[in-house]
């Protein structure tokens, strides 16, 4: 088999006076990569947000940690917020 | 009014260039080389139609015969596409699509800038915003170009062949009648220096084919149109 | 439904020995996910709990970018400039819903090739719901109504499943699956109040879409050993046939709100239960869907195969650029 693209570990700001979240990993060949990949998985619904791609290899744990990542949903590309879809009063459960 | 119609046609091949571009990225959707990359181009491909809806609304208001966006994309033919040949080219591997990618968001890139600044207020604000989206894919594609032209053997091969198959659709853009040619000198200068930094060659240079934005295009077109407008020209006057 | 308990070829049938692990930690995981705490990457867990995991979140992780092909499929074709908008943001969720599962199955110490490589090589199962074709744009709608319909029910429990990382990233899908939801329901709902035509071919996805979706929960409790287990381990939080009673409830009268009809001579209201009563499953389809004959099983297989086979040189030219420039950094 290939050798594999190396992972990374990504951490988001949602927005300023927030620190820095763990949101997941991404597979990237380099760092360049990594931010851009991270950017379009992990934070395809805001913006102006910070990111953070480490290499998971670099990273030295004692005690795993981080909270769920909130999102504020973003102004731009409305169709993916289930507002935008106008379903009768009458239909429930969607 | 005369200088509405020259700017009908305008916002027409804006629109048309991002359409017929976003209908090829969107080919890739579940077959990219890895799954981030699915995912990037995606992204590409979501911001150029909404540049596409945009700016194909406008034409539609600036003509003021009730066509609205979807009425030009899904009901014109051939003959009435305004897109620069190198958009319709087909995807072939990763490398023939990056190299489409390369030169033509480098080249919009510019563009948008000047529109960012048009008199029209409407088209201006549509430039604007296209600026920032068309900034990260012009990096994209030419970080990508850097990888495969100074990757493995293969991907060097292939990238030298994607460069080479688009490379004939280049002057269109920067035509003299309906193209920018004031944009081609800093054009030349970012290709020239991220194909340095990929250890490519030039491509050399050839003549030019052209008449996408008189509606003559490449055999491709046809086809692309055939699948895209199918059901909107099935079935007459439905709403979806 | 992603999940389903579906074995992998050649997976033993019981899980392995928990007694002959150390009785103490056991006792203290037991402990914490009974109160329900959460296990994250680092703490002790027994085999069979990463073992199932593994395959659970992997398996889902398979099912969403399999899951991207019969809705790629008609993107090129979505008859609007908004549709096929919508569709491409919904189909890359779909990819990105794979990635943050894989990159939460990782945790557990498979790496995302391997996964892949027991993909294409048929050991990991993914969705049997993603081998039937869209054969008509309705296909679209129904598949967003029912089959995401279908993934909302089981997804939304799961958001305090015991891992962690499975648990975060599935709060993550859940924020994003309700527009996938609502954008299926709103294309049906606009054919079915459209012309004959259009009314025909969302009745048509309806009659071929029902049975698969109900399919999609997975085999009856009486059928399902492992699940005691994997609700005491908080991996699976309803049973199958809770799960699929549910769905049946909340989707029928949005079908009767369009004008549709689900395809079931014996669904039938029942008071006493305050429930519907519905038909039997062709559990012969199911099982037989399950071992691989799925209409289009081949197809989605060689598609996925063909991608990373053709992607393998994009692949290693990037590695060997970035060793190119770290070996010219090094040496400046």
């Amino acid at each position: 088999m290939n050798k594999e693209w190396p992972l990374w570990e990504v951490f988001v700001r949602a927005k300023n006076g927030l620190s820095h979240k763990h949101a997941g990993s991404v597979h990237a060949a380099d760092a360049r990569m990594a931010v851009e990949a991270a950017r379009d998985t992990y934070t395809r619904r805001m913006e102006g947000v910070s990111l953070w791609v480490v290499p998971s290899a670099a990273i030295t744990a004692s005690d795993p940690g981080g909270a769920e990542a909130l999102f504020a949903p973003a102004q731009d590309k409305v169709y993916r917020h289930p507002t935008f879809y106008t379903i009768p009063e009458n239909v429930k459960n969607i | 009014m005369p200088g509405e119609d020259n700017l009908f046609h305008h916002a027409v091949r804006l629109g048309d260039d991002a359409l017929i571009l976003a209908q090829r990225l969107s080919e890739w959707c579940g077959h990219a080389p890895m799954l981030e990359v699915d995912l990037a181009l995606a992204n590409i491909a979501l911001d150029l139609f909404g540049q596409a809806t945009f700016f194909l609304g406008l034409a539609g208001k600036l003509e003021g015969q009730g066509r609205d966006a979807n009425a030009l994309a899904f009901h014109r033919d051939v003959l009435d596409f305004r897109n620069c040949l190198l958009v319709e080219q087909p995807n072939g591997d990763f490398a023939q699509t990056i190299a489409r990618q390369f030169l033509f968001s480098n080249w919009q890139e510019l563009l948008m800038r000047e529109i960012a600044a048009a008199p029209e207020v409407r088209l201006a604000a549509i430039g604007a915003k296209a600026v920032k989206e068309v900034t990260y894919h012009a990096r994209y594609a030419s970080e990508w170009v850097v990888r495969l032209g100074d990757g493995t053997e293969e991907s060097r091969a292939r990238m030298i062949a994607g460069l080479d198959w688009m490379w004939r659709f280049v002057d269109e853009l920067f035509d003299s009648r309906d193209g920018t040619p004031s944009l081609r000198p800093e054009w030349d200068a970012r290709i020239a220096r991220t194909l340095a930094e990929a250890n490519l060659e030039l491509p050399k240079p050839r003549r030019a084919v052209l008449g996408g934005r008189a509606g003559h295009h490449s055999e491709h077109l046809g086809h692309l149109l055939c699948e895209m407008q199918f059901l909107p020209r099935a079935y007459p006057g439905a709403v979806w | 439904m992603y999940t389903t308990e579906l074995k992998d070829k050649n997976a033993k049938a019981a899980p392995a020995a928990l007694a002959a692990e150390d009785p103490e930690r056991l006792a203290a995981f037991e402990a914490r996910v009974a109160s329900d705490d959460f296990i994250e990457p680092k703490d002790w867990m027994p085999e069979a709990y990463r073992k199932t995991l593994t395959r659970q979140i992997s398996q889902h992780a398979h099912s969403e970018i399999v899951g991207m092909l019969p809705e790629g499929n008609w993107i090129s074709r979505a008859p609007s400039l908004r549709r096929k908008a919508v569709l491409l943001a919904k189909v890359q969720d779909e990819g990105g819903h794979g990635l943050y599962l894989y990159a939460a199955a990782e945790t557990l110490g498979t790496s995302r090739d391997e996964m892949i490589e027991s993909l294409h090589s048929g050991r990991a199962k993914y969705s049997t719901i993603f081998n039937y074709p869209t054969l008509t744009w309705a296909d679209i709608g129904a598949i967003g109504w029912l089959v995401d319909g279908a993934a909302i029910m089981n997804q939304v429990p799961l958001q305090r499943t015991s891992y962690g990382p499975y648990a975060r990233a599935m709060v993550r899908i859940c924020k994003e699956e309700s527009f996938h939801q609502r954008q299926g329901y709103e294309i049906m709902m606009a054919m079915a109040g459209g012309s004959a035509a259009q009314k025909r071919m969302a009745q048509d996805a309806l009659d071929r879409w029902w049975w698969p979706s109900l399919m999609m929960f997975g085999p009856p409790d009486d059928n399902s050993p492992n699940s005691a287990q994997s609700i005491r381990w908080r991996i699976k939080r309803e049973t199958n046939d809770e799960l699929r009673q549910k769905f049946v409830d909340v989707t029928v009268p949005q079908a009767d709100a369009i004008g549709l009809t689900v395809p079931d001579p014996a669904l039938k209201w029942n008071e006493a239960r305050g429930s519907y009563d519905f038909g039997e499953i062709d559990w012969e389809e199911f099982y037989a869907v399950v071992r691989g004959e799925g209409p289009v099983a081949k197809e989605r297989m060689m598609a996925r195969v063909k991608a990373w086979e053709d992607g393998a040189w994009v692949r290693e030219a990037a590695l060997a650029h970035e060793a190119k420039r770290s070996a010219r950094m090094a040496a400046e």
